[in-house]
């Protein structure tokens, strides 16, 4: 064998080597990780997008105060969510709305038991362009009339929503259609969930359409509450009326006092985190819960939703101590127009 | 017995050649695999969705309850954007073009050359939100009624980043033109402008028309601004005032959220992106014949 070839030779070796040493050397790296992981005691928890400024916030101070229990929070919708709840992927799950009878009986069909405890509320507002004058507010009905399907493509100026209103055309704001706000607002306002009209700007981007609509005075649009409180002056909100004299006379603003008070309707709702029965039996869990119907209250507010009533969190508290197995809701989905308080005290003795 | 010297370097000569063959392969397969793939995902898209349907529906609402699969909303945009960007491109590049190479110094043009391309290597995404964030409201300031989503701002916007395209392209096919047809202008009384313009451009007219439509391409193409700037609603329209969508800025619409694989709402992307690479490959060939048509022989 010549010089060279020995020398291509030697190198070769010595390539393979380093490769396998590195390999082991990272191998040895991630395995201790996940050891790690595991040695501290882990909270999985997934869902919903509009829960998960909440349950991060609470996750962040959590983690300062018992810092060994980590906390990992996944956004994969209130559906999604509960897939993987159901079949005992996530401790936690995040909802923007109550667990659904499909998804009840993938529980079932896993034994898998739960809790259900409501952690704030959430509104929908419906905003224009502040220099908008005449859409002071409307009522459910031209708001289905807007936004369900049959509007599509006919619909299409501001006058043909209410007479008097100008002869300009409209534009439309709304979420994508992968969002759980889509899901609500359909579902409260035209009466079918997912079903609307499909010519107006669609983004899952909140932000996107908050610039839209402020940078548009033909706009209106829909969104989470949060966001406008965060752009209170770019935007004008819009009242809603649904006509029933139960949730007070004429149209509602959304504030504060009236998506607690129950007469913003429909476009206020709680939010639910669901705990798996099986999670409840080890302590981090029950730490963590503790202290998210606790702190949480706070949390909920600076990350710009509306707090439950200290009552309201008291009765989840009492829920989640006697592990109230099930939903208020009795697995069928949201109720739309009835209060928290009302439900969890009808089932508390 | 090892192989003798000689024989070695052969067999090295082989390899390297192959390997430089697989390098220039790998661009060819790479896109025969793009173009199998969104043929493929085509043809299952137009086998639940009529060819009729889909160009002559005037909505697009594929995501929707009712459904509707119609690819005008979408061309529109896309053509009212584009429209926009090379009516500022054109004149502008094709003006500074001429000053680059009939006017300038030697020296101003070494400078001025490179700044224009500059403007090429600015990314995208900073043209979009200085479409939204800037042209957006001085445009408002002049017409008030104008959304903030519109196709007039991101046109404009696209036209100032292929200016140096249709600028440079065209200053290079100018520059080309031999100095003695100049020369035999002046010498017969022509005034510089003459000469650019009756003699030059006519001269490079393959090269300046090959540089607008490889503008023209690159607007139709281009995603970032026209995603930041124009809006995401599909509208039949060519009011550059109001907010639009356009063929690429549907896919990304697409991509971002998660719409399940396979069903007929993902196929869309696949037929929007054949419908692209059609335009875009038909301006291609247009460009080939172009050349060819206007090609001036000097010798």
């Amino acid at each position: 064998m010549n010089r060279i070839a020995q020398q291509v030779f030697r190198d070769a070796l010595k390539n393979i080597r380093n490769a396998a040493l590195a390999g082991l050397f990272f191998a040895a790296l991630f395995g201790g990780m996940e050891t790690a992981a595991w040695g501290a005691e882990l909270i999985k928890i997934d869902g919903s997008s509009t829960v998960y400024p909440i349950t991060e916030a609470v996750a962040e101070e959590f983690q300062k105060k018992s810092p060994k229990i980590h906390v990992t929070i996944g956004v994969s919708g209130t559906g999604g969510g509960f897939k993987k709840f159901c079949t005992g992927k996530i401790d936690i799950s995040n909802a923007s709305r109550p667990i659904k009878p499909s998804e009840t009986d993938l529980c079932k069909e896993n034994r898998i038991k739960y809790v259900e405890l409501p952690v704030a509320y959430d509104g929908l507002v419906v905003v224009v362009n502040p220099k908008n004058t005449w859409a002071t507010h409307m009522t459910v009905k031209e708001l289905k009339k807007l936004w369900e399907p049959q509007a599509q493509h006919k619909i299409k100026k501001w006058s043909h929503i209410r007479t008097g209103w100008p002869d300009k055309e409209i534009h439309l704001f709304g979420p994508g259609v992968d969002s759980g706000t889509y899901d609500y607002f359909t579902e409260s306002i035209v009466g079918e969930e997912h079903a609307s009209r499909g010519d107006f700007t669609a983004s899952e981007d909140d932000n996107i359409l908050v610039q839209g609509i402020s940078t548009d005075p033909l706009a209106l649009g829909f969104f989470g509450m949060a966001y406008f409180e965060y752009n209170k002056d770019k935007l004008k909100l819009v009242g809603i009326d649904d006509e029933k004299v139960e949730n007070g006379n004429g149209p509602v603003l959304a504030t504060y006092e009236t998506v607690v008070g129950g007469t913003y309707q429909p476009l206020a709702r709680p939010l639910f985190i669901y705990v798996s029965t099986k999670a409840m039996v080890r302590p981090e869990i029950r730490e963590f819960m503790k202290f998210y119907l606790d702190v949480g209250r706070r949390l909920v507010k600076e990350v710009g939703y509306v707090a439950l009533p200290d009552r309201v969190y008291d009765l989840a508290l009492q829920r989640f101590d006697k592990q109230v197995i099930g939903s208020v809701f009795g697995g069928k989905g949201s109720k739309v127009g009835m209060t928290l308080e009302s439900l969890l005290a009808a089932e508390a003795p | 017995m090892l192989p003798k010297r000689s024989q070695r370097r052969k067999l090295g000569e082989r390899f390297i050649r192959f390997l430089l063959f697989l390098c220039g392969s790998l661009s060819i397969f790479t896109t025969l695999g793009i173009v199998a793939v969104l043929i493929f995902e085509t043809i299952a898209f137009f086998r639940e969705v009529s060819l009729l349907s889909f160009f002559t529906d005037t909505q697009w609402t594929p995501l929707f309850k009712d459904k509707h699969f119609g690819i005008l909303p979408l061309l529109s945009g896309t053509f009212l954007t584009t429209m926009i960007a090379v009516l500022v491109a054109m004149p502008i590049g094709l003006f500074s073009a001429i000053y680059l190479s009939e006017y300038a110094s030697e020296k101003v043009r070494s400078v001025i050359k490179p700044l224009l391309e500059i403007l090429v290597g600015i990314p995208t995404v900073v043209y979009g939100y200085f479409a939204l964030l800037f042209v957006t409201p001085l445009l408002q300031k002049i017409i008030p009624s104008m959304a903030g989503f519109n196709a007039l701002s991101p046109g404009i916007v696209m036209g100032i980043m292929i200016i140096p395209m249709i600028s440079s392209l065209s200053e290079d096919a100018m520059y080309a033109v031999p100095q003695r047809l100049r020369e035999a202008a002046y010498a017969m009384g022509s005034s510089s402008l003459q000469v650019a313009w009756r003699i030059v451009v006519p001269a490079a007219a393959s090269g300046i028309s090959a540089s607008f439509l490889l503008a023209v391409s690159r607007a139709i193409g281009e995603t970032m601004i026209v995603a930041i700037a124009a809006g995401q609603q599909p509208r039949l329209t060519i009011n550059p005032f109001v907010p639009i969508e356009t063929m690429t800025t549907y896919i990304v619409q697409i991509s971002l959220g998660d719409t399940p694989h396979g069903t007929l709402e993902y196929k869309t992307i696949f037929a929007v992106g054949m419908m692209l690479f059609v335009i875009t490959m038909g301006l291609n060939l247009i460009n080939r014949w172009l050349r060819e048509w206007f090609r001036e022989k000097y010798e």
